[in-house]
């Protein structure tokens, strides 16, 4: 009996497909853009979700997908260099190759948006994975009514993507408010918490949508100060990121509560994570 | 005055005062305007004005030996700024500058410290409103201290 090998490699949602480096943008002093040259034709995201980025030799780390949906050209990585993988991944070149699964985990639901007012909360490197809901809103514009992107940042340095949001405060269509936790007096702008930019946007409190992403505990005051504005727990949608190593749900160490957050996450609404998160031990 | 009290009338703050209750306080404050880049007041100096924000950004600074002035918060419109009139010493914590042109409600801080001692069920009123500010803002200035945004490796 002879055993005949496929020729063909076995896809399997476990084995990294080597995807070659496009370009390589380096967005703040530890934080870059790589745009990555997809798996195969049929590559999609949904915004929100995230791949699991190997770099070959050294480790695989989860991260989200920062581009836009509409362009399955390309997979648009926002990395930020804070461990040994992620220092491998930054330092590659176009041309390189890097290990890529997925994409995996939930959405940030936008269709529950439509006809809504939309807001979009985001803290730090959390613009990376709610950039792609911008553009996904701005490509739809028409599905949804008041749009408000508030961004808060360490310092006016810090700030992600800043031409791009420049070029989305040049836009009549989009509110966009930043704030910056510290600065110098050659900062003209807003100077304190992120939270305090809630107050100073109109939405209906009622009906709005809110996509929230950032440091946990930023997080968590923005979604009280959204509470208090009106905003129910089932229209609150939070990304939240634990220790994610399979993608798939087999693993268990991104487990939080009854959830594994690389596949029932990391877009959740409050609403699900009552009782399960926001708790000291877990 | 009766220009004053719309004024006031609509302001969150006041909401859920009686008209009196606001007509009394209106008794103490008087419109104002700054040009940008004035200097409202400084840190060490007295403290005896209060302000309520209806146009324009102010920013509150620090000076530091190290690293110069640093903008600590900024505030616009609907925010108060200047409670030191207070509690003793009754000086300013830090600087205060105008970002934009700003016009405000300044309020005369002992002449309001009066009133709540005339009438103790304006003064909670008053103090309760002016809690609620101080404790939200204590947070947030929490959260800014612990520089969530850096990396940690």
């Amino acid at each position: 009996m002879s055993i005949q090998l496929s020729a063909e490699p076995i896809a399997h949602v476990m084995s990294p497909v080597p995807c070659r480096i496009l370009s390589v943008e380096q967005e703040l002093e530890d934080t870059y853009t790589l745009e990555v040259e997809p798996p195969g034709s049929d590559w999609g995201f949904l915004p929100g979700q995230y791949t699991m980025l190997y770099a070959f030799g050294i480790g695989e780390v989860p991260i989200s997908i920062s581009g836009d949906p509409a362009d399955t050209t390309k997979i648009v990585q926002t990395i930020r260099a804070v461990g040994a993988v992620t220092d491998a991944l930054v330092g590659l070149k176009p041309g390189d190759f890097v290990g890529v699964r997925g994409p995996f985990g939930t959405s940030w639901d936008t269709k529950a948006a439509e006809g809504r007012d939309v807001l979009i909360v985001a803290g730090g490197v959390g613009l990376a994975p709610l950039r792609p809901v911008i553009y996904d809103v701005l490509n739809n514009r028409d599905r949804y009514e008041n749009v408000t992107l508030m961004y808060g940042a360490r310092s006016p340095g810090d700030l992600l993507f800043a031409s791009q949001i420049h070029e989305w405060r040049g836009r009549f269509d989009i509110e966009v408010l930043i704030t910056v936790d510290q600065a110098d007096q050659n900062w003209r702008g807003p100077v304190g918490v992120v939270t305090s930019l809630v107050g100073r946007s109109s939405y209906d409190g009622d009906t709005a949508v809110a996509f929230v992403c950032g440091p946990e505990v930023m997080m968590r005051f923005t979604i009280q100060t959204l509470e208090r504005g009106g905003i129910t727990d089932d229209r609150l949608y939070v990304s939240m990121e634990r220790n994610m190593k399979c993608g798939i749900g087999l693993c268990g160490h991104c487990q939080l509560g009854k959830f594994f957050l690389c596949k029932d996450g990391p877009v959740m609404t409050c609403a699900q994570m009552a009782g399960s998160c926001w708790i000291r031990e877990v | 005055m009766s220009e004053l009290f719309e004024v006031l009338v609509g302001q969150p703050f006041f909401k859920g005062m009686t008209d009196e209750q606001i007509r009394t306080i209106a008794e103490t404050a008087r419109l104002v305007s700054f040009d940008e880049g004035s200097v409202i007041f400084v840190e060490g100096g007295p403290a005896r004005m209060s302000y309520l924000i209806l146009e324009g950004d102010i920013a509150l600074t620090l000076r530091t030996q190290e690293h110069g002035s640093k903008i600590i918060q900024t505030l616009h419109r609907g925010d108060f700024l200047g409670w030191s009139w207070m509690y003793p010493p009754y000086r300013w914590n830090f600087d205060s500058s105008c970002q934009s042109d700003v016009k405000a409600i300044q309020f005369d801080g002992p002449a309001l410290k009066k009133i709540a001692l005339a009438d103790p069920q304006l003064g909670y009123e008053m103090m309760r409103r002016f809690t609620e500010i101080i404790v939200t803002r204590m947070q947030a200035l929490r959260i800014q201290l612990l520089d969530v945004y850096s990396t940690f490796r």
